[in-house]
């Protein structure tokens, strides 16, 4: 049954294996990684920023906040790429592919965190606020060390998840010419016709990235602990 | 050393204070009594600004303030000589006991940390939360949670407290520890203002009670007075459900 046929193509894809990987891996860790933080980094930014102009009712800029969300929540992140990506230069703004993808992918992520974070900003009993006006503190200083860690302890795990759904989102980067990780595996796969393989591949380094990510948000939630009660 | 006068308050059109007039002397606790609904949350709320009076004046101290209009800088002297006890405590959850007590020290008052802590330990020893100080507010009892938002108030070193019916929110057994606090404070010459339905503490720690119904104040006077030979009809009236109630 094990010809020498069968033990010749599985050398063959063994020695494609053992050769792309590496080659992938560099461009996870040189690219979807870094495209990864600085998408995440945007769009906590954002989603900080969004969710207590919410939560502190700040008018006409609710409304823009709204406004963003819908707009956001509303279409898809492919259509959104294209949009900064081959849209915008019509209007003269001409963006490199890889800040335009770590701005549509920080963009679109930061309306799902904005909306978690301003549900945990708001699940955090608001006598807490009152308390604190009576001890002398203003709005900025009870926010600061009162509401917001609370809020962040409430938000975490749900951040974390988005961190992880991003990594996988940086792949739609290779719609718009960046060659990250699964780009590299379309390249290697034109040469070498295995796509089963390849992209079995690929999928399993994005695995062992994710992997890693939910095992280090674990390890945090214990260490963040719930200042005494149960979650 | 307090005189609130004819302080209105409406929400969405209905007045709930209807101009209420309440004077404190240095030293005096009054009880501020009332059925459920009458204003007397509404009348500490706006004693602090944590709600906005329609209108009426505050004189402390012999400064007058304009309840409706005051400033910023107006507001913080005032609550910078008061602290607000809450029904429901109000603690900061994020934080321990101790810190719950040093916090407004340092971050609003800018007092160094160990003088803060100094301070606090010893208004935490003063309500029996010495051994507590590590804790989290959520592995405490509802009393030594409210003993600790009474440390906390008691370390701003206010002229006057006010408390919003402290002990409502508590189980019967954890009740006698907040207010033998209180009694002690009381005793040690504290100027108080006490929302409660707690009428043995009213009766016998108050020296004057206000009698609220429906935002008018329907009797103030020496508390004594008012629980043996109330003046009004409608006082008498409570007076006599609340003592068959028990
Ligand atoms: N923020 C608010 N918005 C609208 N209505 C309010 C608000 N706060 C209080 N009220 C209303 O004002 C009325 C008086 O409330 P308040 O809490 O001052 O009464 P109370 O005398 O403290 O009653 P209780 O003994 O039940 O605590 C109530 O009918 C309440 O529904
Ligand atoms: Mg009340």
């Amino acid at each position: 049954m094990f010809g020498s046929e069968f033990l010749e193509r599985a050398e063959r894809i063994i020695g494609i294996l053992a050769d792309s990987f590496p080659k992938l891996l560099r461009y996870g860790v040189t690219v979807t990684v870094p495209m990864t933080a600085l998408s995440f980094t945007l769009a906590l930014v954002i989603a900080v920023a969004v969710a207590l102009v919410q939560y502190a009712n700040v008018r006409g800029a609710r409304q823009l906040c709204r406004f963003y969300i819908w707009f956001t929540r509303g279409t898809p992140l492919l259509v959104q790429l294209y949009l900064i990506f081959y849209g915008l230069p019509s209007l003269g703004i001409r963006l490199e592919a890889f800040p335009a993808a770590v701005i549509a992918i920080g963009l679109n992520e930061g309306a799902y965190m904005a909306e978690s974070v301003r549900g945990s900003l708001e699940s955090v009993p608001k006598g807490q606020l009152e308390a604190g006006y009576c001890v002398g503190m203003n709005y900025v200083q009870i926010m600061w060390h009162v509401v917001l860690p609370q809020a962040f302890r409430i938000a975490f795990p749900s951040l974390g998840n988005s961190l992880i759904g991003m990594l996988k989102e940086t792949s739609l980067a290779a719609t718009i010419t960046i060659v990250e990780m699964f780009r590299e595996a379309q390249i290697i796969n034109g040469r070498v016709y295995e796509s089963l393989w390849l992209y079995l591949e690929v999928a399993v380094i994005y695995l062992m990235f994710c992997t890693i990510l939910s095992v280090v948000q674990r390890r945090m939630e214990k260490r963040l602990g719930t200042y005494g009660g149960v979650k | 050393m307090i005189e609130a006068r004819n302080v209105r308050k409406s929400f969405d059109g209905t007045e709930i204070l209807k101009g209420v007039d309440i004077s404190v002397d240095k030293g005096d606790v009054v009880a501020v009594l009332g059925p459920s609904g009458s204003g007397k949350t509404t009348l500490l709320r706006c004693l602090n600004f944590l709600e906005r009076a329609d209108a009426g004046t505050l004189t402390f101290d012999g400064t007058e303030y304009d309840l409706p209009t005051a400033k910023k800088s107006e507001i913080a002297a005032v609550r910078r000589k008061t602290a607000f006890v809450f029904q429901n405590y109000n603690l900061f959850l994020n934080k321990t006991v101790l810190e719950n007590v040093t916090l407004g020290l340092t971050v609003a008052r800018k007092m160094p940390k160990d003088e803060a802590v100094e301070r606090a330990k010893a208004a935490l020893e003063r309500v029996g939360l010495g051994d507590k100080l590590s804790a989290y507010p959520f592995t405490l009892s509802g009393g030594q949670q409210q003993r600790a938002a009474i440390a906390r108030g008691l370390a701003q070193n206010p002229e006057i407290i006010y408390f919003d019916e402290p002990t409502s929110a508590l189980d019967p057994e954890l009740i006698g520890e907040v207010l033998s606090v209180m009694r002690d404070l009381a005793a040690e010459g504290m100027t108080m203002i006490v929302v409660t339905h707690e009428m043995e503490f009213a009766r016998s720690v108050s020296k004057k009670v206000v009698f609220m119904q429906n935002g008018v104040v329907v009797e103030s006077g020496p508390s004594k007075e008012f629980f043996e030979n109330p003046r009004e009809e409608r006082s008498r009236r409570f007076v006599n459900f609340i003592l068959s109630e028990r």
